[in-house]
């Protein structure tokens, strides 16, 4: 099945993917530089800050909450992921298999459910 | 139906014919032909797309949109695309030189892997893993890295905050997302491309799937929206508060290429709508209508998909220019205490219909 157009392994045509990418971007970067202007003046490298000149540090603090969002994004992302492989074969694997992911999901919608009450759901 | 796989197999007889002993050769030739059609087709796509969304906003808003360059202004994308190609590309003097140079790289690469996983047509499937939807949702989330890079670069406070913002949606609706496609995989038992494709040969996933189907593609169509910041979800470049979200610091075509990938991601968003639910490259078929069924097997597969993909667009545009912008509390909100668990129940559901072969 890993045979994909003109009969090519897919690893080969994702490398072929990747290039195409690099290429579009180098080529574009390449002629914007070929026949863009260029000038310099100071406060041309400033930071934009409408209009005004900036003040303080660049690097702003941001809402811890995004971090909580990440962690909890890592635990059913990791999730996911053991769960396709059962969702490709659920059909022959019959309900034994079920009820063993069944008990896996009902775990893991009690964790959601403790960050919920410990209020990681809500954005202070 | 016409097959594309003959023109692919012809092509490859040919070169083989003409240097049987280089077989190296022929791949390379062949590789370079797939490169040339992403290249064409991933322009094409993002200035019909440019083009699409000006003109739908401009319908639904009430206003004629662009008509001033070329006939009813189809000429605009060309004249805006070499105004950018001719601006000044400016990097901040205190930006990290290499992030800041990578971080297109990275969104860029992201969405034209996906874009080459797309069923384009019968035998017209450029990668085609046993696991492709698997391989689009992780190549996929390659994007975020460039976008939080993007921000966290250009050392500029706007960027920064548009950046985390941005990944903070991403990855949670990146999740709503999964879901739906696990759901789906669950109703195919495969996850290669060409085999969802296959397994909705006699009707579509939307139509054939009982009501999880249905639910799993509402989700996705509001988990996709937000996954590509756009619609009512499109607080990482909400332009009153943010200015430009995590690209205000890139200028001239550095900036168009956020831009092309955004309208791409749009694209393949619809095209994996189109590929999981409204059955790929397939025709429409109705049980027991025989001419009907024979007229709309003669319309070609590509047209069926770019179709499906454009009507999808539409959905999303219509979603885009119609609704209010969210706040992050209820965007983070939508997803985590509506969305996340209504998913993971809809999977089970999927699941005991599947196991006890209650599905059509």
């Amino acid at each position: 099945m890993d045979i994909s157009i003109f009969g090519i392994q897919s690893s080969t045509l994702a490398v072929t993917a990747l290039l195409t990418g690099v290429t579009l971007v180098v080529g574009a970067l390449v002629i914007a530089w070929l026949i863009g202007p260029r000038s310099y003046t100071k406060m041309k490298g400033e930071p934009y800050e409408c209009g005004i000149p900036s003040r303080g540090e660049s690097m702003a603090q941001f809402h811890v909450g995004y971090y909580l969002f990440a962690i909890l994004f890592l635990m059913f992302d990791v999730e996911t992921v053991f769960l396709f492989p059962w969702a490709a074969i659920c059909r022959s694997v019959g309900s034994g298999a079920l009820l063993a992911v069944g008990t896996f999901l009902v775990i893991l919608a009690l964790g959601l459910a403790y960050a919920w009450r410990k209020g990681a759901l809500r954005w202070k | 139906m016409f097959d594309l796989s003959i023109v692919t197999g012809w092509v490859h007889d040919l070169l083989t014919g003409w240097m049987p002993t280089l077989p190296w050769l022929v791949t390379t030739i062949e590789c370079v032909l797939v490169a040339l059609f992403l290249l064409v087709a991933y322009s094409l796509i993002a200035m019909i797309y440019i083009m699409y969304e000006r003109w739908v906003c401009a319908w639904i808003q009430c206003r004629l949109g662009p008509n001033r360059v070329g006939p009813k202004g189809t000429l605009q994308i060309f004249a805006d695309v070499i105004k950018i190609l001719q601006k000044e590309i400016i990097r901040l003097w205190s930006t990290d030189k290499f992030l800041f140079f990578l971080a297109p790289f990275l969104v860029v690469i992201a969405s034209v892997l996906t874009f080459a996983c797309l069923p384009w047509g019968k035998g017209f499937q450029v990668i085609d893993f046993n696991i492709g939807v698997f391989f689009i949702i992780a190549v996929s989330s390659i994007g975020v890295l460039g976008v939080l890079l993007a921000g966290w670069s250009s050392n500029s406070k706007y960027s920064l905050l548009g950046a985390m913002r941005s990944g903070a949606q991403m990855i949670s609706y990146e999740l709503s997302v999964g879901f739906s496609v696990l759901t789906m995989v669950c109703l195919a038992g495969t996850m290669s491309i060409t085999g969802i494709v296959e397994a909705q040969s006699d009707g579509w996933f939307l139509f054939k799937g009982h009501l999880p189907a249905i639910v799993a593609f509402v989700i996705y169509t509001i988990a996709a929206n937000a996954e590509n910041n756009r619609g009512p979800f499109d607080l990482p470049e909400a332009e009153h508060e943010l200015t430009a979200g995590y690209h205000t610091e890139y200028s001239g075509i550095h900036y168009g290429l956020f831009y092309l990938a955004e309208y791409l991601n749009l694209f393949i968003v619809s095209g994996i709508a189109a590929l999981l639910f409204l059955g790929g490259w397939m025709p429409l078929h109705v049980p027991g209508w025989e001419g009907f069924n024979t007229v709309m097997d003669y319309i070609p597969s590509s047209l069926w998909f770019l179709g499906k993909a454009f009507f999808m667009t539409f959905l999303f545009m219509w979603i885009r220019w119609s609704f209010p912008r969210v706040r992050i509390d209820q965007l983070l909100a939508l997803e985590w205490r509506y969305l996340m668990p209504m998913g993971l129940v809809n999977l089970v559901v999927m699941a005991v219909i599947v196991t006890q072969g209650w599905h059509f």
